[in-house]
C-alpha cells in the first residue's frame, strides 16, 4: 500500500478554509489524550489550559507582552517566505535592532527627549534591516543559500551581544553582572494601559504592522510583486519585475520588524541588554507565520495563539504540576497538523493499494 | 595526568556528539533532505538513553533505546515532508519544537535523578601507556562508535552502489525517478539514519558526558552539528574535523581563560606570544569563529559553479512528487 | 494482428491502444505502433502531441491508463524503467537523466542493475565507447562535459544494457551537426546489429534519411504510418501539423494605412546562455505597420532566445539592435519596450505567460501594470480591483473565454482559453508592435482559429505583428510574409505570394533557396 498525492487543478478553497479547523481540532484531541496520559482530568487540564489564563484583565496583557514579538517578527517573515526567500535568522535580526536600538540609551543616557523612543524604534529597525541584508546580498551576489547563511549569522549575533554586555557595555556599576545599565525613563517604552496591565505599545506596533503587511501584500502592486515572483520567478520576470530586488526588499522588510521586536521587548520588559535578550521568539516566528498560513491577518491570530499556549503552560504548571514543556509540544503538534492539512489544499490523496493492481486502478477524475 | 592530555580527553568527549549527529545530518542532506529538527531528535535521544539506563541500569539498553527513539522519532518528519511534501524548513523547526516539549515531558520524572555513567574503555597495558594510551585505548566506547560511523558513512557514500545511489538522489531527483531509482524510499532510510545518529548523539550527552537528566540540555548542539555539515561542505572527514574544531574551541575557551600566563613564562617565547594573543581575543569571539567560517564556506562555494556542483546536493530542501 | 504467437516474424513491439489522462487531457488517446526487429522507426509529431508520454509509458516511467503493450509476443506491463532494462527496453533521454556532480561511470553504473564494481564498468564503458567511435573519459565529471559528450553518456549507457530496442527522445536537437551525424553513423551500425531503434523527432530530414517507418502524432492520436522514404518533408510536416479548414479571412493590407516600419531588428546576435540554448547570429527582420510577419522553424532553433531578446526579459548589449516604434530599445526594459507601445506572448502559457495559482484579474495586471499604471493603480501603488476585474470580463466577453465560476486561477483553465486570455490581455490595449510565440500550440480549432483572426486583424488596424510558429498551415494563413529561423540565424522574408510548402521546408531544413538542396545545419 502506498499514498500518493495528485496535484488538483485549482486550488481547494473548501480545504483552505477547512485546513486550520481541522489542524486545531487534531490538536485539541491530541492535547486531551496527552493530559489523560499524563494521569490528569483531560477537561480541567484543557480549561486550566485554554481558559483560565484569559479570566482576568492583567493576564491579557501578559497575552499581549508575549504575542507581541512574535506577531511583528512574523509579518516580516511572512513577507519573506511568500516571496520564496526562507529567511530562518530573524534571532539574529532581533539581536541586531536591539543593540542598534540600544546605542542611544546606553551610550548617551543623558540623551533624554520626546524624540528618544522614536529614534530607538527606527535605530532598531535599521539594524535588524542591515543584518538581514547580509544574507539577502549574499544570495543575490553569489546565490548563496540563505536559509543556512541566515542561521549562522544568529548565533554570530547572540555571540555577539554577549561580547557586548560583558565588555564594552557593561554597566560599570553593576557588580559585575554581565548587564548594561538600566535604561531611562524616558528610553522605556510605556504601557498602553498602565493602570491594569503591563502590555506596552509594541503590541500596537505588531498590530500596525500587521495591517499594513496585509494591505502592501493584498491592495498594492508591491505585494503583487513579491506574490508573483514566491510562485512563478518566469512569470515575474516577464511581468518586468526583478528576483534580486525583491530579494533585497523582503529580507530588508522581515529583519527591520525583527530588529523592531528587539529592541521594544527590551525597552518595555528587560529595560537593559542582557546576554539573552530573547526566548527564542525569532525562531517560535517561523512556527506562527506558518501557522498564520503567511496571511498577516492570520499570523495575529497564530500569534495569540502560541502566546496563549505559552501562559497555558505556565498556568498548567502552577495549578496541576505539569511541566511547562507541554507549552512545546502543543505548538510542535498544531504546527505539524497545520501543515500536514495544508497538504490538502493542494493535493487530493489516494491511496494505492498495492503496486500488482496499480495498473487497473481507475485514475484521476477531476 | 598530565594537562594536555586530560584537554585531548576533553575535547574528544566534547566534539563527539557534534560529530555524531552532524554525520547523520550529513547523510540525509546528501539525500536532498533538509532536517532542521537535529536539535529535537537529540534530546529525544538524550531523555530516552538516559531513562532506558535508569530504568535498566545498563548504559548499552540507553544507547539502544536512543537510537530507535531518534529513528523513529525523524519518521514523522519524514511522513510530512516526503509523502505529505510539507515545507522541510517548517517541518524541521516543528520537530524541534515538539522534541523540546515531549523530552521535557517525558523527562520530569528524571530530572535530579542520579545517572549511571557509561565507562570508559580500559585494555591492561595499552591505556596506560604515556601520552597515547588514555587518548587512543582509554576513551568511552561511543567514541569508539563515532570514529566507526565517519569511516563507514565515508566508505558507504563514495565507495559503494547504495551510497552512489544516495548521492544521485540528493543530485538530481528528476533524473534518479526517470531512471526507475526508488527516490522517496531512499530518502527515508536516509532520514531514519539521521534521527538515529541524532538519537545516538542525544545519549551520547546524558550517559557520557554529564551522566544525568537536564532539561535541553544539547544546548545548541543540533545547530551546531547542521552548521557544521555546511561547514564541511557534505564531506564526512571535514564533518570530523570541523567537529573537533568546535570541540577544541569550546574547550579551549574554557580552560585558556583559566590560565595564569605569569605562571608559564618556561614556555617558548612564541607559544608565550601565542597563548597571550589569543588570550586577549573575547572569547565571543573565538567562538563565532565556526559560525562565521561556516558563512565564508558557504560563499565560496557558491560563487563557483563547480564548487557547488560537486559539494552541494543540488536537490537539498526541494519537494519531490513522482509523477506516474 | 494475430502473429505473435511463436513471434519469429512477429514485430519487437506491438502496441494497441496505449492510453495516458492527465486530469482532463488525454495525452495519449489510444496509440498503435509496431516495431520490427532491426528497424528505425520514427515517431513524429508537434510539441505536445503526446510523444514522450508515450516513450515514458514504453520504459515504466509512466503508468498507462489503459492499452496493451506486446513485447516479443508477450504481452507485458512495465511497472518501472528497471523493469523496462531487464525486458531489453533502453532509453536516451531528451534532456538526458544524468547527474552533474557525478562521474561518467558512476552515472552509467547507476542504470546498471548489476553489482559489478565502478572500475569494471568505467572500463567496459571505456571499450564499447571506442568501439562506437563515441570516445569516453569515464572519471570525466558530467558537469564539465558538453552537450554532445553528455549524449554519449547516456547511448553508452544505454549500450550496456545490451537492448533489442533503443529509445532516443529527440536525440539531435541539443546536438551540433558533427555530433549528430556521428549518432547517425552510431544508429545506422546499431541497425546493422539487428537491434531496433524507436527515433522520436520532429526533424523531418532526418528521419526520412535514415528511418524505416514512421507513426505520426498529434494532439495524443495516430494520424497516420508511413514509410518516411516515400515520403516529402513538406508532406510529413503536413501530417505533423494537419491541415484544418481554413477558418480565417486575411483581407488585402490597407494601402491607405502608413507603412513605416514599427518593429526593427539589426544584427541581433546573442551568445548560448546555457549548454542547451541556441546562439542567435546576426539577425535582421523589420516588421511594418499593418502586416503580419511569420518566422517559421523547427522547435529549438533559437525562437525561444530569439524571444526573449525582442521581448526584453534579455537585455542586449547593443541598443541598437532592437528597435521598435522608431526608438532604441535594445537596453531596455521588458516594462520600458511596452511602453513604447510593444506586447509580448511567451510560448509557455502556465508559468511565464501567466502565474498559474493566480485568478485571471491578477494575470492580466501581470503584463499590463506599466502601460496601464494609471487605470489599473491608485495612490501608492493600491490595485485598483473593480476596474481591472471589469477590464477582465470585457477580454473573457470578447475573446470568448470559457471557464467555470467567476475569475478563476489560470491553472484552472483549458490550454485554448487560457491562451485566448492571455493573447486577449495584449489585445486589448491595442498595441502598435504584437510578438507571439506559438500562438495555438496545444490549442483547440475552435480558439486557434478566434486567435488567429484577432491577429490580423491587429495588423490591419494599424499595428506590426511578428508571430513565431512552428504549424505551417497557421503561418500560411496569417502571414505576409514568412521567414525561416534555423539555427540560430533568420533567412529574408518571403512574400506569401511566393512562398510555398516546398520552399519553406528546404529553408526549415538548412538549405538556402537559391541552392535548393540541404547544405548541413552549419550554414
Amino acid at each position: 500500500m502506498r499514498i500518493e498525492l495528485v496535484k488538483r487543478p485549482q486550488h481547494s478553497i473548501l480545504f483552505s478554509a477547512l485546513s486550520p479547523v481541522v489542524a486545531l481540532i487534531l490538536t485539541l484531541l491530541f492535547g486531551l489524550v496527552l493530559f489523560a496520559l499524563l494521569g490528569r482530568n483531560p477537561v480541567t487540564a484543557m480549561y486550566i489550559y485554554f481558559v483560565s489564563p484569559l479570566t482576568e484583565v492583567w493576564q491579557i496583557h501578559e497575552l499581549a507582552v508575549k504575542a507581541a514579538p512574535l506577531i511583528l517578527i512574523a509579518v516580516g517573515l511572512s513577507v519573506c517566505y511568500r516571496s520564496n526567500n526562507w529567511n530562518i535568522g530573524a534571532e539574529g535580526q532581533l539581536v541586531a535592532g536591539a543593540l542598534a536600538g540600544s546605542i542611544l540609551p546606553v551610550m548617551f543616557p543623558d540623551f533624554q527627549n520626546f524624540m528618544l523612543l522614536p529614534l530607538m524604534m527606527i535605530m532598531g529597525m535599521i539594524g535588524g534591516a542591515l543584518y538581514a541584508g547580509i544574507p539577502a546580498i549574499l544570495k543575490v551576489r553569489f546565490n548563496t543559500n540563505e536559509i543556512l547563511s541566515s542561521l549562522m549569522l544568529v548565533y554570530v549575533a547572540n555571540l555577539f551581544l554577549d561580547w557586548m554586555v560583558r565588555g564594552p557595555w557593561r554597566d560599570p556599576n553593576g557588580h559585575n553582572f554581565p548587564q548594561t545599565i538600566q535604561f531611562s525613563d524616558a528610553a522605556t517604552l510605556p504601557a498602553i494601559f498602565p493602570a491594569s496591565g503591563r502590555a506596552s505599545w509594541d503590541f500596537v506596533f505588531a498590530l500596525v504592522a500587521a495591517l499594513v503587511i496585509w494591505f502592501m501584500m493584498e491592495k498594492t502592486l508591491k505585494g503583487f510583486e513579491v506574490r508573483v515572483m514566491g510562485q512563478s520567478p518566469r512569470a515575474g520576470r516577464f511581468a518586468g519585475f526583478s528576483s534580486g530586488r525583491i530579494v533585497i526588499f523582503s529580507f530588508v522588510v522581515s529583519g527591520a520588524l525583527a530588529g523592531l521586536a528587539g529592541i521594544a521587548t527590551v525597552s518595555a520588559n528587560i529595560n537593559q541588554l542582557q546576554p539573552v535578550i530573547s526566548p527564542g521568539y525569532g525562531f517560535t516566528a517561523i512556527i506562527v507565520a506558518f501557522l498564520g498560513r503567511l496571511n498577516p491577518l492570520g499570523i495575529v491570530v497564530a500569534g495569540l495563539v502560541l502566546a496563549l499556549s505559552y501562559l497555558g503552560g505556565e498556568a498548567a504548571q502552577t495549578a496541576i504540576g505539569i511541566s511547562d514543556k507541554t507549552a512545546s509540544v502543543f505548538q510542535g503538534m498544531l504546527l505539524f497538523f497545520v501543515l500536514a492539512s495544508d497538504t490538502l489544499i493542494y493535493y487530493r490523496i489516494r491511496i494505492v493499494r498495492s503496486r500488482e493492481r496499480a495498473g487497473e486502478v481507475v485514475h484521476g477524475h477531476s | 595526568m598530565d594537562i594536555a592530555e586530560a584537554i585531548l580527553t576533553t575535547v574528544a568527549t566534547a566534539s563527539t556528539p557534534l560529530l555524531i549527529a552532524a554525520t547523520g545530518e550529513l547523510v540525509v542532506e546528501r539525500s536532498g533532505v533538509l532536517n532542521l529538527g537535529v536539535e529535537g531528535m537529540m534530546l529525544m535521544g538524550a531523555v530516552s538513553g538516559f531513562a532506558v539506563t535508569a530504568l535498566t541500569g545498563y548504559p548499552w539498553l540507553g544507547v539502544l533505546a536512543a537510537v530507535i527513539v531518534g529513528a523513529v522519532y525523524s519518521l514523522l518528519f519524514g511522513f510530512l515532508t516526503l509523502t505529505l511534501v510539507t515545507n522541510q524548513v517548517a517541518t524541521g523547526l516543528a520537530l524541534t519544537l515538539l522534541g523540546v516539549g515531549l523530552s521535557g515531558l517525558i523527562g520530569v520524572p528524571f530530572v535530579g535523578h542520579p545517572g549511571i555513567q557509561m565507562t570508559s574503555l580500559y585494555i591492561p597495558g595499552l591505556t596506560g601507556l604515556p601520552y597515547v594510551g588514555k587518548l587512543l585505548f582509554g576513551e568511552d566506547p561511543l567514541f569508539y562508535l563515532s570514529i566507526v560511523l565517519v569511516i563507514g558513512v565515508s566508505w558507504f557514500l563514495f565507495g559503494t552502489r547504495a551510497g552512489l545511489t544516495l548521492r544521485s538522489v540528493g543530485d538530481n531527483h528528476g533524473s534518479a525517478h526517470a531512471l526507475g531509482i526508488p527516490v522517496i524510499r531512499i530518502r527515508y532510510l536516509a532520514v531514519m539514519f539521521g534521527g538515529a545518529c541524532a538519537g545516538l548523539a542525544g545519549a551520547q550527552l546524558s550517559i557520557v558526558y554529564t551522566p544525568q537528566w537536564v532539561e535541553n540540555m544539547t544546548a545548541g548542539r543540533g545547530w551546531i552539528a547542521l552548521a557544521l555539515v555546511v561547514f564541511a561542505s557534505w564531506r564526512p572527514w571535514r564533518v570530523f574535523a570541523g567537529a573537533y574544531l568546535f570541540g577544541l574551541l569550546t574547550i579551549a575557551e574554557l580552560n585558556i581563560q583559566a590560565v595564569d600566563l605569569s605562571t608559564l613564562h618556561q614556555l617558548p617565547g612564541a607559544v608565550y606570544d601565542l597563548l597571550a594573543l589569543i588570550k586577549a581575543i573575547p572569547s565571543q569571539f573565538l567562538s563565532s569563529i565556526p559560525y562565521l567560517a561556516t558563512v565564508v564556506v558557504l560563499v565560496v562555494i557558491s560563487r563557483n559553479r563547480r564548487l557547488t556542483m560537486m559539494n552541494t546536493p543540488a536537490s537539498l530542501g526541494r519537494a519531490f512528487v513522482p509523477d506516474r | 494482428m494475430d502473429a505473435e504467437r511463436g513471434n519469429v516474424g512477429g514485430p519487437l513491439l506491438d502496441v494497441r491502444g496505449l492510453t495516458k489522462i492527465f486530469g482532463s487531457l488525454r495525452a495519449c488517446d489510444g496509440v498503435d505502433l509496431k516495431i520490427n526487429r532491426g528497424e528505425i522507426h520514427a515517431l513524429l509529431g508537434e510539441n505536445g502531441a503526446g510523444k514522450s508520454t508515450f516513450v515514458k509509458m514504453l520504459f515504466g516511467s509512466l503508468e498507462p491508463y489503459s492499452g496493451e503493450i506486446w513485447w516479443k509476443g508477450e504481452k507485458v506491463r512495465i511497472a518501472s524503467p528497471g523493469e523496462a532494462r531487464r525486458l531489453g527496453i533502453g532509453m536516451v533521454f531528451q534532456h538526458f537523466s544524468l547527474f552533474d556532480a557525478l562521474t561518467a561511470a558512476e552515472n552509467i553504473a547507476l542504470s546498471l542493475d548489476d553489482g559489478s564494481p565502478i572500475g569494471t564498468i568505467a572500463a567496459k564503458a571505456k571499450a564499447l565507447s571506442y568501439s562506437y567511435g563515441l570516445p569516453l573519459d569515464p572519471y570525466s565529471l558530467v558537469g564539465d562535459l558538453s552537450v554532445g559528450e553528455r549524449q554519449r553518456i547516456e547511448i553508452i549507457r544505454c549500450l550496456l544494457q545490451t537492448p533489442d530496442l533503443i529509445i532516443l527522445d529527440e536525440p539531435t536537437s541539443v546536438l551540433t551537426p558533427q555530433e549528430a551525424d556521428k549518432l547517425f553513423e552510431t544508429l545506422e551500425r546499431l541497425r546493422s546489429e539487428g537491434k531496433s531503434i524507436l527515433y522520436i523527432s520532429h526533424r523531418l530530414e532526418e528521419v526520412k534519411r535514415m528511418c524505416d517507418g514512421a507513426t505520426v502524432l498529434r494532439h495524443g492520436k495516430v494520424v497516420g504510418h508511413c514509410d518516411p522514404r516515400q515520403e516529402t518533408a513538406s508532406s510529413l510536416a503536413r501530417m505533423m501539423v494537419g491541415s484544418e479548414v481554413n477558418a480565417v479571412t486575411r483581407p488585402p493590407v490597407d494601402a491607405r494605412v502608413d507603412h513605416s516600419p514599427l518593429l526593427e531588428i539589426r544584427a541581433l546576435s546573442r551568445k548560448a546562455a546555457t549548454p542547451f540554448a541556441v546562439p542567435l547570429r546576426a539577425i535582421d527582420l523589420s516588421v511594418k505597420a499593418g502586416e503580419v510577419v511569420g518566422i517559421a522553424g523547427v522547435a529549438g532553433n533559437g525562437q525561444g532566445e530569439f524571444f526573449e531578446a525582442i521581448s526584453g526579459e534579455v537585455r542586449q548589449e547593443d541598443a541598437g539592435s532592437v528597435r521598435i516604434s522608431g526608438k532604441d530599445a535594445g537596453h531596455l526594459s521588458i516594462s520600458k519596450r511596452r511602453l513604447l507601445g510593444a506586447a509580448f506572448v511567451p510560448e509557455e502559457r502556465l508559468g511565464h505567460g501567466a502565474a498559474p495559482l493566480m485568478p485571471l484579474s491578477e494575470n492580466l495586471l501581470l503584463s499590463r501594470f506599466a502601460t496601464d499604471g494609471k487605470a489599473f493603480l491608485g495612490p501608492l501603488g493600491t490595485i485598483r480591483t473593480a476596474t481591472i476585474e471589469s477590464a477582465s470580463e470585457r477580454i473573457i466577453k470578447h475573446m470568448d473565454v470559457r471557464m467555470s465560476g467567476k475569475d478563476p486561477e489560470a491553472a484552472a483553465l483549458s490550454g485554448g482559453n487560457l491562451q485566448k486570455f492571455i493573447v486577449g490581455r495584449e489585445l486589448d490595449r491595442q498595441p502598435s508592435v504584437m510578438v507571439v510565440n506559438q500562438p495555438t500550440w496545444g490549442v483547440d480549432a475552435g480558439a486557434a482559429a478566434r486567435i488567429r483572426q484577432a491577429l490580423i486583424e491587429l495588423a490591419r488596424a494599424g499595428s506590426a505583428v511578428l508571430v513565431i510558429s512552428q504549424d505551417l498551415d497557421e503561418l500560411f494563413e496569417i502571414s505576409d510574409f514568412i521567414a525561416v529561423m534555423h539555427n540560430g540565424t533568420m533567412s529574408a522574408p518571403l512574400p506569401i505570394a511566393d512562398a510555398t510548402f516546398e520552399k519553406i521546408g528546404l529553408l526549415m531544413g538548412g538549405a538556402s533557396p537559391e541552392e535548393g538542396h540541404p547544405v548541413g545545419e552549419a550554414a
